[in-house]
């Protein structure tokens, strides 16, 4: 990757990691409400994974989806926005934290049923495959959503059919508070795949360089061969299931474990190791994200709420 | 009487029967180590263990499929949907399997199963995650669907529906656990299958349950300081359906409204105007109105949601109506 492009990818990952913070804290402040899912300790994985698509494969994951849709291209104003409820953001304020898409991105958006969308990518990919063009659709999902029949289903099809679909498997190491361990008969999430006679492989999601290498990669497989790749990626959240989560079920000290491999940090790092960036320019890209961040607030804020009108458009198209 | 709250209710409910039948287990997703995602069996993890209070993989199929053959086999389990849009999930389960199989296979056995759901809207949760579906699962016979609005009715009910040798689908309402209310000391039942009279009134009669309880209550108030007196019939079980109460209430006053949380078309709602109408037509002195839910599926946004779901003005509005 080109310097640039690596400065890039820091900027989106810090990006996320304040959009979040900033956002846990309007949620504690009442301004956003319902359910919440940081993304706060993942952002290499959409970060990595997206920057190594090209803009006509689409994209699609779970509630937990702010970090999937600002590393899609999506503004920060329109994420806040959203996330506030108002009627500027891309859903108009209508779907909340757990359903931010921009189709025009190619982001097509959060999914609150667990594993509810993982037909809808292959979908995706029947379209595409029905239209003779070799788009790959990028279906992210967590750990606890492959043990779900709507999974199995998904990647039966996927294989049988030859769908170009790249399935993203987020090992987080839980759902919610049920352990990999206590819920899945394999420990190993990609020898599901192996099941399908799915090509598959898992990387380390704390590195966002290793998670766009793994990507680009399983991406030519599956835009050449025109068959689907499975690739599980090993990360962690930093924070709770959502807001208001009293985890119960894992120690502080596993916790901390984990954020000693923080992916901004360890890609901070990389990038001053290499010599890639000066500590200035880090931080400097870090000042224009505050910057970014404070002026979504400030949009998001000052946007209008949706109109009692807006209640009922959009429930058919005719 | 012991003053406690819609979750402390149904959490003693639970414990209770787990003490008294050995055959009775918790199954479901979140239920143990994190001690229920709305806190309902918090320390039965560690009072009853892993065999009683089964922690499972998001598979609702295999919770709803898992439980009716252990139900069928003899044990008594009570299985937990976090929310009933996860039963759209189960579907097949819920209304195919568990609704049918003693029928079709000539009552050879049993299915004492209890479904824990957990439904309802405004919390902000989006279009998929704040459904009250309720009128959809009463439609099918051979299932059971009760949905109590009082913690008393709430403990009663449930040990009922534990002890009951068929598959019961009870909802709870996500925004009513902190509810309190008066509890009997000690044991105590309340039969499946019995409407009730929570307020009595003579000039219009109010038909609800649930949620829509504690709004009519709200709502009687506010009209009883206007000298409007308001009766009002929970129907606490929607199948099977007790009419008697509500008959009964309407034929004293002559007008009614129905309550409830769910869309208006094809509701609760529908189905008790067309059992007055039907039972009841010659003391009919005005249109019946259904207070319910705009027929929208509900948006994140605050002020939208709110506006999507029946309010206390809305019951007031729809009581000084048939009024006129
Ligand atoms: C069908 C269904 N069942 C249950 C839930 C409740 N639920 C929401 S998120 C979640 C855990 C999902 O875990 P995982 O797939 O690992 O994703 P993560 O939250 O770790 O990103 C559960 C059980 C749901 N939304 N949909
Ligand atoms: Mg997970």
């Amino acid at each position: 990757m080109k310097k640039e492009q690596l400065l890039d990818l820091y900027h989106q990952m810090v990006l996320i990691r304040r959009v979040e913070e900033r956002g846990a804290e309007l949620y504690q402040a009442g301004k956003i409400g319902g359910f919440m899912h940081l993304y706060i300790g993942q952002e290499a994985v959409s970060t990595g994974l997206i920057a190594a698509r090209e803009s006509r494969d689409r994209v699609i994951t779970a509630y937990r989806d702010h970090g999937v849709a600002l590393s899609c291209g999506i503004s920060a104003d329109q994420v806040m926005a959203e996330l506030l409820g108002k009627a500027t953001g891309m859903s108009k304020g209508k779907g909340g934290s757990m359903h931010m898409a921009d189709v025009s991105k190619n982001m097509w958006g959060g999914h609150a049923i667990v594993g509810g969308h993982l037909p809808i990518a292959a979908g995706f990919a029947i379209g595409d495959q029905y239209a003779k063009n070799d788009n790959i659709t990028i279906c992210m999902f967590g750990d606890g959503a492959t043990n779900i029949g709507y999974f199995h289903e998904a990647l039966n099809l996927a294989k049988t059919w030859g769908l170009r679909v790249l399935w993203v498997c987020e090992n987080n190491q839980y759902g919610m508070g049920t352990s990999v361990e206590r819920a899945s008969a394999v420990n190993e999430i990609r020898q599901k795949a192996e099941g399908y006679g799915m090509k598959n492989s898992q990387v380390d999601g704390m590195d966002v360089v290793k998670v766009y290498e793994a990507a680009k990669e399983a991406m030519d497989y599956v835009r050449k061969e025109g068959q689907p790749y499975f690739l599980e990626v090993d990360t962690y959240r930093f924070r709770g299931h959502s807001m208001g989560d009293p985890e119960r079920y894992r120690k502080a000290e596993e916790v901390k474990q984990w954020q000693e491999n923080d992916p901004i940090g360890i890609f901070n790092r990389q990038l001053l190791d290499k010599k890639t960036a000066t500590k200035k320019a880090l931080d400097e890209i870090e000042a224009r994200v505050d910057e970014e961040v404070a002026k979504a607030v400030e949009f998001a804020e000052s946007s209008p709420e949706p109109t009692m009108e807006d209640l009922y458009t959009d429930i058919y198209a005719d | 009487m012991a003053k406690i709250t819609m979750r402390e209710a149904i959490s003693q409910a639970l414990m209770e029967e787990m003490d008294r039948d050995p055959a009775v287990f918790i199954i479901g997703e979140e239920v143990g180590v994190w001690g229920g995602t709305y806190a309902v069996t918090k320390g039965f993890y560690d009072k009853y263990g892993p065999d009683r209070i089964k922690d499972t993989p998001i598979a609702e199929n295999a919770i709803i499929g898992g439980a009716i053959g252990a139900a069928m086999v003899g044990q008594r389990p009570v299985a937990e949907l976090m929310t009933i849009n996860f039963a759209f999930s189960a579907m097949d389960y819920v209304v195919n399997q568990a609704a049918k199989l003693r029928y079709m296979f000539g009552g050879q056995f049993m299915l004492p199963l209890v479904i824990r759901a957990v439904g309802g809207g405004g919390r902000q949760l989006g279009a998929t995650h704040s459904q009250t579906p309720d009128a959809v699962f009463a439609h099918f016979p051979g299932l059971k669907v009760v949905s109590p609005g009082t913690p008393e009715d709430a403990k009663g009910l449930l040990k009922s529906a534990i002890r009951s040798n068929d598959p019961i689908l009870f909802i709870e309402h996500a925004t009513m656990y902190q509810v309190r209310g008066e509890v009997p000391e000690g044991e105590y039942t309340i039969p499946i299958g019995k409407s009730k009279i929570q307020r009595e009134g003579s000039d219009l009669t109010i038909v609800t349950y649930c949620k829509g309880l504690e709004l009519s209550m709200k709502a009687a108030d506010e009209l009883a300081k206007e000298g409007i007196q308001a009766e009002i019939v929970d129907l606490r079980t929607l199948r099977p359906l007790d009419m008697e109460p509500v008959l009964e209430s309407f034929k004293k006053t002559n007008r009614a409204i129905v309550v409830e949380e769910g869309w208006k078309s094809y509701g609760v709602g529908s189905e008790i105007v067309s059992r007055i109408y039907e039972e009841a037509f010659d003391y009919v002195d005005a249109p019946i109105i259904r207070v319910a839910q705009k027929e929208v599926p509900l948006p994140y946004n605050r002020t939208l949601e709110q506006a999507a779901l029946p309010q206390v003005h809305d019951i007031v509005t729809a009581a000084k109506e048939v009024l006129k």
